[in-house]
């Protein structure tokens, strides 16, 4: 099977199978999430000692807990005894975890605590032991505030997974005048009937907009100003005139860099002067002086000039520094995928800053959004697509006799229309699938 | 092969009578509310009627025709979260200024607002009608809703409850805002794209 995987991708195309296959699914689920690097959730949302916060790695239930001593631990949200799921909210804050059917107790950090008639199991049952417990996941490792855990017990540490992607999460705190970021204003959960791949495979796509959300962007150029607005109206059109920009300003002004184990961002698509809240925008004024005052002119300055749009860090997380959201994809079968999404509130920014990061949550990442629904509408004519099972193989050739080498050990597309990004994903898939968390070390280029 | 009935966007039929309350029907009819008449002014069983007119807007897809029942001012609302205080500091599934909900329904028009290809069929159920709060010219009212989906192969049933805040206007009853709390909004969810 291992051999066989690696012919699903070939340069410049890649097998239908891989989206359709519930076989291939169910590796996946081993091979990539059970040795990558996952994204969990952000230190902020277990802010005190005693904070939980129950989530998925794969389809795998896991919580994220901060002990009484403040460290940050993923354990398995199932309990030792007869394995019911002992954490059944999503959020809150707990001394220690019982389970409802028998009353086993646990500390934070996982292992076992109490036993009701513990007399009663044999001599050699012993509850100290790390696998007689909600078992924690052996890495779990965290960079500026962001927590990753790993299946795999052995492998590159986060940062050298990560490579150049760190200068995007350093964007997401960077922007924060007093350096801290915390995550806060509700959370969208959409689903699609389709391949958890095809989400990354989109956020990275300039060549999309002006034909998948042409409905928006049409509705939003006639839009007359004059209509009333109370500010959130006039972010989420802007936005979507934004998308309508022609090919040849993303063949001309935008870019994409991507990275060994998948990693890419689309970049220079915004800077601070065709933000939505532009240069002379007083909110944003107010927070480059905000800025200014407590990092200096020119770490402001620096701060302002990183331009990267959405970072995508494989297998599941894409996030944007410049409005401050954070998407979290979750596999569910080989035809259904949910996304997370989240905002992130720059601390000592005016009040303002994260409405409009708000709003523009509503206009990108909202279930009803008028954008986000035609890209889960592509989702899903994918699945239904593929089924049809016409052509055997998928095209991803775009860019491939133009991109470049990257100086930093990457490629990039000569332009952002390059599909650069969805080759480097599947080198990394072919790596994962076939050789495993160690294979990752030697970068694979089995697509581009 | 028969056409598929779809929802066309047609002109409204001229109403047979102003959407205004009538205050002489009002008087006739028992009252269904504990409310002294003069604070009443908008009678429950005309609220009723806006309500049911506009639900019937929505299922027959005149969505330009729903819209001019919203003030200029106006705004709609679908929380992400059950008892969500604002629509500010949260995200929600839906928050229209009077300009983003203008945007909103000329797309519903696009014939290349793929998400809406093929069109969605509704049908709505509005019950439980009651007035929260009243003043001389205007009213908060309350009441609940079960809608049918269905797209493509699939059903999807939405239910919850409605506020509609109604203003008396010289062209009849007028939406100034409208809050819909789904029983489900913090579900994983598919594209929402018909108003509720």
């Amino acid at each position: 099977m291992t051999e066989q995987l690696s012919r699903f991708v070939q340069p410049g195309r890649v097998h239908r199978q891989i989206y359709t296959d519930p076989a291939i699914f169910a590796l996946e689920l081993e091979r990539i999430f059970g040795a990558a690097w996952i994204y969990i959730g952000h230190e902020s949302q277990v802010k005190n000692p005693g904070d939980y916060f129950a989530t998925r790695i794969g389809r795998k239930p896991v919580v994220m807990t901060r002990d009484a001593g403040g460290k940050i631990h993923v354990v398995h949200n199932q309990c030792a005894h007869r394995g019911s799921l002992v954490v059944a909210t999503e959020s809150g804050n707990a001394a220690e975890f019982t389970c409802c059917y028998h009353g086993w107790t646990y500390h934070l950090d996982g292992r076992l605590k109490r036993v009701p008639l513990q007399h009663g199991y044999p001599g050699d049952f012993n509850p100290g032991d790390p696998n007689t417990a909600m078992v924690a996941l052996p890495r779990v490792a965290s960079y500026r505030g962001f927590v990753f855990a790993s299946e795999a017990a052995d492998g590159p540490g986060l940062e050298d997974f990560l490579g150049p992607m760190t200068a995007s999460l350093d964007d997401m705190v960077d922007r924060a005048p007093e350096g801290e970021i915390e995550v806060a204003g509700g959370v969208f959960r959409h689903a699609y009937d389709a391949n958890w791949k095809l989400y990354l495979e989109n956020l990275c796509d300039a060549a999309h907009p002006i034909f998948t959300h042409r409905s928006s962007i049409e509705a939003a150029l006639a839009q007359p100003d004059d209509a009333y607005s109370d500010g959130s109206g006039e972010i989420a059109i802007r936005q979507m005139r934004q998308n309508g920009a022609p090919y040849s300003f993303w063949e001309s002004q935008v870019g994409i860099w991507t990275y060994p184990n998948g990693h890419s961002y689309l970049g220079d698509y915004h800077d601070d002067a065709k933000l939505v809240a532009a240069l002379k925008d007083p909110v944003f004024r107010d927070y480059i002086a905000a800025l200014e005052a407590r990092k200096g002119k020119k770490e402001a300055q620096r701060v302002l000039e990183v331009r990267r749009w959405n970072s995508n860090v494989y297998p599941n997380l894409s996030f944007m520094s410049q409005f401050q959201q954070l998407r979290v994809v979750h596999p569910v079968a080989v035809d259904r995928t949910v996304v997370h999404t989240y905002n992130f509130r720059l601390k000592g920014a005016p009040d303002q800053m994260f409405r409009n990061t708000i709003s523009f949550a509503n206009t990108v990442n909202g279930t009803g959004s008028l954008v986000l629904t035609d890209d889960l509408e592509i989702y899903n004519r994918i699945r239904m697509g593929l089924s049809s099972e016409g052509a055997e193989w998928i095209e991803i050739g775009r860019g491939f006799d133009s991109d470049v080498p990257d100086g930093r050990g990457g490629r990039r597309g000569r332009n952002s229309t390059s599909e650069v990004y969805i080759r480097n994903m599947l080198d990394a898939w072919v790596g994962y699938m076939t050789t495993g968390a160690k294979g990752r070390t030697k970068p694979m280029r089995a697509a581009s | 092969m028969a056409k598929k009935q779809r929802p066309t966007r047609q002109k409204r039929p001229k109403p047979k009578r102003s959407a205004a309350p009538s205050r002489r029907r009002a008087a006739r009819q028992p009252r269904r509310t504990a409310r002294p008449a003069a604070h009443d002014p908008l009678g429950l069983a005309d609220c009723e009627r806006f309500l049911l007119q506009e639900a019937r807007l929505l299922d027959e897809a005149k969505f330009d025709d729903w819209l001019a029942l919203f003030t200029p001012d106006a705004w709609y609302w679908v929380p992400s979260q059950p008892d969500q205080p604002d629509p500010h500091e949260t995200v929600s599934l839906i928050y229209d200024d009077r300009r983003l909900l203008e945007t909103r329904v000329r797309r519903l028009a696009s014939p290349r607002m793929y998400s809406q290809e093929p069109r969605s069929r509704t049908s709505r159920t509005i019950a439980n009608v009651t007035i929260e709060e009243a003043q001389p010219t205007a009213c908060t009212v309350r009441s609940k809703f079960v809608m049918i989906e269905f797209r493509r192969d699939s059903q999807r049933i939405f239910g919850g409850t409605a506020f509609h805040r109604l203003v008396r206007t010289e062209n009849g009853l007028r939406i100034a805002w409208k809050r819909v709390d789904l029983v489900n909004c913090d579900a994983p969810m598919d594209g929402i794209t018909i108003p509720f």
